[in-house]
């Protein structure tokens, strides 16, 4: 039980962040390998700006989504743009330079050390019974739940989440109809960018310590929740992040801690094998 | 018949040339001790990725597990060599991490290579990190600390060696009934299928070369560093591979010489920046795609026949 | 002598019968068409043969050199190595390779050169290359396309790469050859120059052709039997004559008033 409390605190992180992957994978195609590293700059924002301006937790977790959409959109704008009409794989290499220039710049400005990350807010432990749930972790969890549903919102009733749902299906289409794909692809960049700006600051909150390298991990871990369920989904890649969460959780409770990322591959491989384009995914077939 | 023997010829005179030039540069000083180590380097990593090329430019399929099988092939060779330490050992090594690599990527070809691209991406991914998970906690393998004090036996003259051979089982395979069927498959693999071409059958092979000479790759590297570890290979290692691959042109492998030159030099120069290092590299390398997308030589290759059909040309046209 | 025997063949994608209780035969060497309207499942019936799609009901068996021979269920690359080869209605040409190597690709199944062969670049290698070569180039000879050789698939004229879809199926040495809409998008020239092609590999390759088309003039000037399959259904089967006189087929095509 207690296991399944913090997999899904660390569950909800993987899947704020496999929502940047899939909706950015579900518009252009591309696995933005720089998302996990814009997780990092979330937390290092969030770093700052409690330290410096002593910003309170809500005012740091609200400018780093603001800061994050930001440097999301700069990134597409520069790095990716040019790339648009290219073979894809040009566009991942891309995305891995955009990855390692954050990593190495990041570590080149501030040194690779590790640092620890400021206590915006007390903790309290509660305990039910047996599981004892900290103050933070219900945050994670109620926050992570809050945006996620907002996301949704915007996807499904909002004008520009119609253009989304539009430009991912057909962007030539969507083109025709007068949908501008530049903003559209920009404005994906920003939601998904934010989602991972917040997890950052949540996840310093919560591991109390961050460093340039940080977002390496729990981005590809990120990428594969959002295989798992089929990528483009966004009610997939949800669902992807929490069940890895609680995977990794429970090889750890179960004493497997030094297997828990090869259990995690071996289930997507495995889930890959059965259901070729995740869980929820449709395979396409190409038609003869 | 005639003209494939010049043809022969000629490849083997530029590798024996190629050799003894860069012997004498390294004798009358212009390359030193620093040097032969960039050399050595580059080597290995055009093995590597010369196969991964074969795999992604010219069997089309999505792998980013190449440093799963380095693993495989450095693991074996170093634990073979640390008991038999001459150059017989080293041969046998490479050749018994080879066949390991092969197996191990048959057993996750065949059912992996169905899936298409980012799926097959991220598969492969997770097998290289299940083989690297394997290894930190295998007693033989001595866990994450990892092997150390291994025979320095690949020395330049092997990786040369090394070099030429995997290149030429690689280029031959290419150019033969295989490597058409292969490279059929990427174009299109339901016309391929409906030629009469069993397309499952050649990506397995494309891939289980790929593995193999990966592991050539991966056991140079033990034999000359000295020390491995799981850490060596992990994704980060794979990524390389493949920027290698795709900066030089996907599907050229005379892209992947220039492009793998290219970077060690540029690894080399940038030595001197300490920390800025990365940025740099990381700089050029969006930069490089950015306005290169397909490359540095695109799909282009160099071909003695046709520097030699170039030749005969404009001898012609001088004649006439 | 019947080559292919198709049984009560049923396809159904979900809830939609693509393909409903089709029953046809393709004789050694006969020349036959499939028409009927946009969407009857023509080219599903193409896919069914050639093992793309397998069929939910219904036998498909083939008379070979070794008897006969059940072709449901088979994968493609199988089927087309019992000697059923195809083209594809939206050209399926390998773009980026040669001609030639588009030509020398069908006949990998045929092809023996080993592994070791080719990676050890052994004599026998260069002897059975040249061979292949020659066989692949003669065949382009038929088809006026010897000088372009060398290039690229995706670079030739739309007439061009049809008539090099139909090359490489004849390299796979088929026993039927099916034509899924051969004549599609070109001019009434070009069309003349196929149809008599058509006829000359028929008789000078002794195969069985199965042709799609829209174009009338080509299907009733080549064919020796038509089908005509409407909503997945075989609704009429007959000589050319037969055919146009055939009031179900007139009211498929011209619609219910008549």
């Amino acid at each position: 039980m207690q296991q399944l409390v913090n997999g899904h605190s660390l569950g909800s992180i993987y899947a704020l962040l496999a929502l940047g992957y899939t909706m950015v994978y579900g518009i252009i195609k591309l696995i933005n390998f720089a998302h996990g590293d814009i997780y990092m700059l979330g937390a290092f924002w969030g770093y700052y700006v409690i330290n410096q301006l002593h910003f309170n937790f809500w005012l740091a977790l609200v400018s780093a989504m603001l800061f994050c959409a930001l440097v999301g959109v700069v990134i597409e704008y520069l790095a990716y743009r040019p790339l648009r009409n290219s073979p894809r794989i040009a566009a991942l290499i891309t995305a891995i330079g955009v990855s390692f220039l954050l990593e190495n710049g990041m570590a080149y400005m501030f040194s690779s050390n590790v640092r620890s990350f400021p206590q915006a807010m007390k903790v309290h432990q509660y305990h039910l019974g047996s599981i004892s749930i900290s103050n933070i972790q219900i945050l994670i969890l109620v926050v992570s739940i809050a945006l996620m549903i907002l996301l949704q919102l915007i996807v499904r009733r909002t004008k520009m989440g119609k253009a989304m749902r539009g430009v991912s299906v057909d962007p030539d289409a969507a083109q025709l109809i007068g949908i501008n794909i530049d903003r559209t692809i920009s404005f994906t960049f920003a939601l998904g960018s934010a989602m991972a700006g917040a997890a950052g600051v949540m996840i310093g909150l919560y591991y109390n310590s961050i460093d340039p390298l940080m977002g390496m991990t729990p981005g590809i871990k990120a990428f594969v929740a959002a295989v798992l369920d089929g990528i483009g989904l966004i009610l997939g890649a949800a669902i992807g992040g929490f069940v890895i969460g609680l995977l990794e959780t429970t090889m750890q409770a179960l004493g497997f801690s030094a297997f828990k990322d090869a259990a995690v591959y071996a289930v997507l491989i495995i889930i890959l094998l059965i259901r070729p384009a995740g869980i929820l995914g449709k395979k396409i077939k190409e038609k003869v | 018949m005639k003209k494939n023997l010049k043809y022969n010829l000629t490849w083997l005179a530029i590798m024996v040339v190629g050799y003894v030039v860069i012997n004498l540069l390294e004798f009358v000083g212009v390359i030193d001790q620093f040097g032969e180590n960039t050399m050595v380097l580059i080597g290995i990593n055009i093995i590597l990725a010369t196969g991964l090329n074969l795999i992604i430019g010219f069997s089309g399929q999505f792998s980013l597990g190449h440093a799963g099988f380095m693993a495989i092939g450095a693991y074996v060779c170093a634990l073979i060599t640390s008991s038999i330490s001459t150059p017989m050992g080293m041969a046998i090594g490479m050749i018994a991490g080879a066949a390991v690599s092969a197996l191990v990527a048959l057993i996750v070809g065949i059912p992996t290579l169905r899936l298409d691209g980012d799926y097959l991406a991220i598969a492969t991914m997770g097998v290289a990190e299940i083989i690297r998970i394997i290894l930190n906690n295998l007693k033989i393998t001595n866990g994450p600390a990892g092997l150390y004090n291994i025979p320095l036996l690949a020395t330049w003259p092997v990786v040369y060696l090394m070099v030429c051979v995997t290149t030429l089982i690689i280029v031959n395979f290419i150019h033969s009934r295989d490597g058409r069927a292969v490279m059929s498959v990427r174009e299109n693999e339901i016309a391929s299928e409906s030629m009469g071409v069993n397309t499952t059958k050649w990506k397995v092979l494309a891939f289980v070369i790929g593995a193999a000479t990966a592991a050539i790759g991966g056991a140079l590297h033990a034999n000359y560093i000295q020390t491995i570890a799981p850490t060596d290979f992990g994704i980060m290692e794979s990524i390389n591979i493949l920027i290698i691959v795709v900066l030089g042109g996907i599907g050229s492998i005379t892209g992947t010489f220039v492009a793998a030159a290219v970077l060690g030099l540029l690894d080399m120069i940038l030595q001197n920046f300490g920390t800025l290092r990365m940025v740099l590299y990381s700089l050029a390398l969006i930069l490089l795609m950015v306005f290169k997308p397909s490359g540095l030589l695109g799909t282009w290759e160099f071909s003695v026949r046709n520097l030699f059909n170039r030749f005969t040309k404009s001898k012609q046209k001088g004649d006439a | 002598m019947t080559l292919l025997d198709i049984k009560e063949l049923t396809k159904n994608f979900g809830g939609l019968t693509a393909v409903s209780d089709v029953t046809m035969h393709l004789n050694d060497n006969e020349l036959v068409a499939l028409i009927g309207p946009n969407g009857a499942g023509k080219t599903t019936l193409f896919n069914l043969l050639t093992g793309v799609i397998v069929p939910s009901e219904g036998t498909i068996s083939m008379q070979t050199d070794n008897g006969l021979q059940v072709l449901n269920k088979m994968k493609p690359y199988k089927v087309a190595q019992t000697g059923l080869a195809r083209t594809f209605q939206n050209i399926r040409l390998f773009k980026d390779l040669s001609v030639l190597d588009n030509v020398l690709i069908a006949m990998t199944a045929n092809n023996k050169e080993g592994f070791f062969e080719s990676i050890f670049r052994l004599p026998s290698f260069y002897h059975k290359e040249a061979a292949l070569r020659k066989e692949a180039v003669d065949l382009l000879k038929i088809f006026d396309m010897q000088d372009q050789v060398d290039n690229l698939a995706k670079n030739l004229p739309y007439g061009a790469q049809r008539r090099l879809e139909i090359v490489r199926a004849l390299a796979t040495k088929p026993r039927i050859l099916f034509l899924d809409e051969p004549a599609a998008g070109m001019n009434p020239e070009e069309t003349a120059d196929l149809t008599r092609l058509i006829r000359q590999i028929q008789k000078e390759f002794r195969i069985t052709v199965l042709l799609i088309e829209h174009d009338m003039s080509l299907v009733m000037n080549l064919a020796q039997r038509i089908y005509v399959l409407e909503y997945g259904q075989l609704i009429a089967e007959g000589t050319p004559a037969e055919i146009q006189k055939d009031e179900k087929v007139i009211k498929a095509y011209l619609g219910g008033e008549s």
